[in-house]
């Protein structure tokens, strides 16, 4: 199910990214993670369980849409297909993840889990598979976050997670990740920390990249079905990474195939006030791995800043690090107000309100769609729906709605 | 044999070390209180670089990180504050500091700048042994001992490989958790502690979640030295602390000599 690319190594590097940058006291829990994982790898009562969850109780497979208003609008000849992660349960991509991690945790026999949350989309996938797996759920989410998904935060309540606010700093991602960092270091016998990107130390970003790679697996046996050939763009948004590691993974190896990461330009690159690691980042260590990063002259971690809350982060998971220092995938990003019309214009177009993250995937496409040629097929990784941003977008709107 | 080593050769009962963040609650009031801490009794003191995501400490030591910040503290003044500080006393100095500053200033400017401004040691909570190679042969070129940590999770196979490359000391975590005040000392402290003296030759020093002079009492008994954090930021908060801070290591002391055999 999963392809077996030697990376990352041992020490979970992608040639000279990832790692493990860890309080000696969290090392016995990756150890034991690691050995967990690997036995599950190879357990087939549970890749079984993981795909009978998968299929009855998320929705897998998600269908491949091929948006022809979309692309008819915007002039474009290419097939422009979205991957619809947007229709699985609880809302979003997350939940590949999480499902996976949530039978390791039951598995490892911990019976707490710990996790971050930003735009409330992990959050709510694992409140959701936590209740369904009878585990203890608390997640810690910034209070800037909670006020601007609101929504969530009342999802996460009602599925019976404790949600911890998180004041400080910007109030965001990175702080919901220090605080669950934190967490699990006073609880780490009992406590899964139940990461929600391909960010932090080994084993994570190789582990939710595995268990996130069922979206472009999906998708290579939808086209090849369909159109018996392999795409010739994917594009999706970045955050930490994980909605577009896993529509990347399975076609690293096809050379043919461009694959294309949207950061998040917030108000332009040159404000400052952007969540562009991989555009306008250096190398550091933060979170657990070296990667990426958004800093200042003496290394302190900055503000990232974005409309969308699931990338409003500072940091990137190592392997696109790696990825996009081989050459083999390409950065870009684009501006807020952009993400937002590609909302407004996918609902419009497409009768499909899109998550304001995988809007900036969207948004991209639609500057793409122009220059590309005819018969030229491009994947756009729907990676979720926007009913959580309504709020938002009505008041950027601006009374339009 | 450099400073660190001579005062736990020429030790009577358990050390007393205090940890501050520098530039809390300003550049100037560090170096004054370190030495007043000096005065006062403390034998080593571990000097925080403040860092604006510190995931192992509780929120007394990261409210002070934020305001060291604020007041425009940065790895320069760090070494700044070091050597004003060498200017009129010997005391054993070591940076306690997380690894993202320390590489971006470059691990080898950051060594030998430190140790020529007169610091004796180096902590670097997230970055394990593992990870740490560049920067330990670096460290020792320049005479920089790098301390490591170790938790009472940690197996006896890492203890041992943990111990066999700390050098100065082996920095003993008492609780699983973040720094801070805690009323009870976490049970199981003395078979943490034998099972590190198993593979340990060097001093053992405990700290996290370790404030009231009983406490240091309790922990003294078992190791060469008693680090304490929270409880120093937390007397640096108030305008007062230059009765209370000598007041309180005055007390600490007692318990810690009451120990000695
Ligand atoms: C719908 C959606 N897409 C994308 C992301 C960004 O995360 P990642 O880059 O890990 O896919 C999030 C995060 O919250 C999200 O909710």
């Amino acid at each position: 199910m999963v392809p077996d690319i030697m990376i990352p190594d041992e020490k979970g590097y992608f040639g000279n990214f990832g790692g493990r940058f860890v309080p000696e006291v969290l090392a016995p829990a990756l150890d034991e993670l690691i050995r967990a994982y690997e036995e599950a790898k190879n357990d087939n009562a549970f890749q079984l369980e993981l795909d009978r969850l998968l299929k009855e109780w998320a929705g897998r497979p998600t269908p491949l849409y091929e948006a022809v208003n979309f692309a008819d609008a915007l002039g474009s000849k290419a097939r422009i297909l979205l991957k619809r992660e947007d229709l699985l349960h609880t809302g979003a991509h997350k939940i590949n993840n999480v499902l996976g991690q949530g039978l390791l945790a039951a598995k490892m026999g911990k019976r707490r889990i710990v996790a971050e949350t930003g735009a409330g989309q992990h959050g709510v996938a694992v409140a959701a598979v936590c209740a369904m797996l009878k585990l203890e759920c608390v997640i810690h989410m910034g209070e800037k976050d909670m006020a601007r998904q609101a929504p969530n935060v009342a999802r996460m309540r009602l599925l019976g997670a404790e949600v911890k606010p998180v004041g400080g700093g910007s109030g965001t991602l990175k702080e919901a990740v220090n605080e669950a960092f934190r967490d699990w270091v006073a609880s780490v016998k009992e406590t899964h920390y139940l990461l929600g990107s391909v960010v932090g130390p080994h084993p994570f970003p190789m582990i939710v990249r595995d268990f996130q790679s069922v979206i472009g697996e999906e998708v290579k046996r939808q086209i090849i079905a369909r159109y018996d050939r392999l795409p010739d763009y994917l594009i999706a948004c970045v955050g930490g990474g994980s909605n577009s590691i896993g529509l990347f993974y399975p076609f690293v190896e096809e050379q043919t195939v461009k694959m294309i990461g949207v950061e998040a330009g917030g108000q332009g690159l040159e404000s400052g006030r952007h969540a562009a690691t991989l555009n306008m980042g250096r190398t550091g260590v933060f979170h657990g791995s070296r990667s990426f990063l958004l800093q200042d002259a003496d290394g302190n971690i900055s503000t990232a800043h974005s409309v969308s809350a699931g990338l409003d982060y500072p940091g990137v998971g190592p392997e696109h690090s790696y990825l996009k220092e081989s050459g083999r995938a390409h950065y870009t990003a684009v501006m807020d107000d952009e993400a937002l019309q590609a909302v407004e214009f996918l609902s419009l177009t497409e009768g499909i309100i899109p998550a304001l993250e995988s809007a900036h995937a969207l948004a991209y496409t639609m500057k793409l769609a122009p220059s590309l040629r005819e018969g030229e097929i491009v994947v756009v990784n729907l990676s979720g729906r926007g009913d959580k941003d309504m709020e938002i977008i009505r008041e950027q709107m601006e009374g339009k709605i | 044999m450099n400073r660190l080593n001579s005062v736990f050769a020429d030790k009577a009962g358990a050390l007393f070390i205090a940890y501050l963040t520098v530039g809390y609650p300003s550049l100037e009031e560090t170096v004054e209180a370190v030495l007043l801490l000096e005065k006062s009794g403390a034998d080593i003191i571990e000097l925080g670089i403040p860092f604006s995501d510190p995931l192992v400490d509780g929120i007394t030591i990261q409210q002070a990180g934020t305001k060291a910040l604020q007041n425009g503290v940065n790895i320069n003044r760090c070494i700044e504050a070091v050597r004003l500080i060498r200017e009129k006393s010997d005391i054993p100095l070591i940076f306690m500091g997380y690894y993202n500053p320390i590489l971006q200033y470059g691990p080898e400017a950051f060594c030998a700048n430190s140790f020529s401004a007169g610091a004796d040691g180096l902590i670097i909570p997230d970055l394990p042994p593992e990870e740490a190679g560049l920067l330990e042969e670096t460290a020792l070129q320049h005479g920089l001992d790098l301390i490591y940590l170790i938790a009472p999770s940690t197996p006896d196979e890492k203890i041992k490989y943990v111990a066999s490359r700390s050098r100065g000391f082996l920095y003993l975590v008492s609780v699983e958790g973040v720094t801070g005040v805690r009323e009870n000392l976490p049970p199981g402290l003395q078979e943490f502690v034998e099972r590190v003296k198993k593979y340990a030759v060097q001093p053992l020093c405990m700290g996290f979640g370790i404030s009231t002079p009983e406490q240091a009492g309790q922990v003294a008994r078992l190791v060469d030295g008693v680090i304490i954090g929270s409880n120093i930021i937390r007397h640096l908060s108030d305008e007062n602390w230059r009765t209370s801070l000598p007041a309180y290591v005055h007390e600490l002391k007692s318990f810690l000599r009451i120990q000695e055999p």
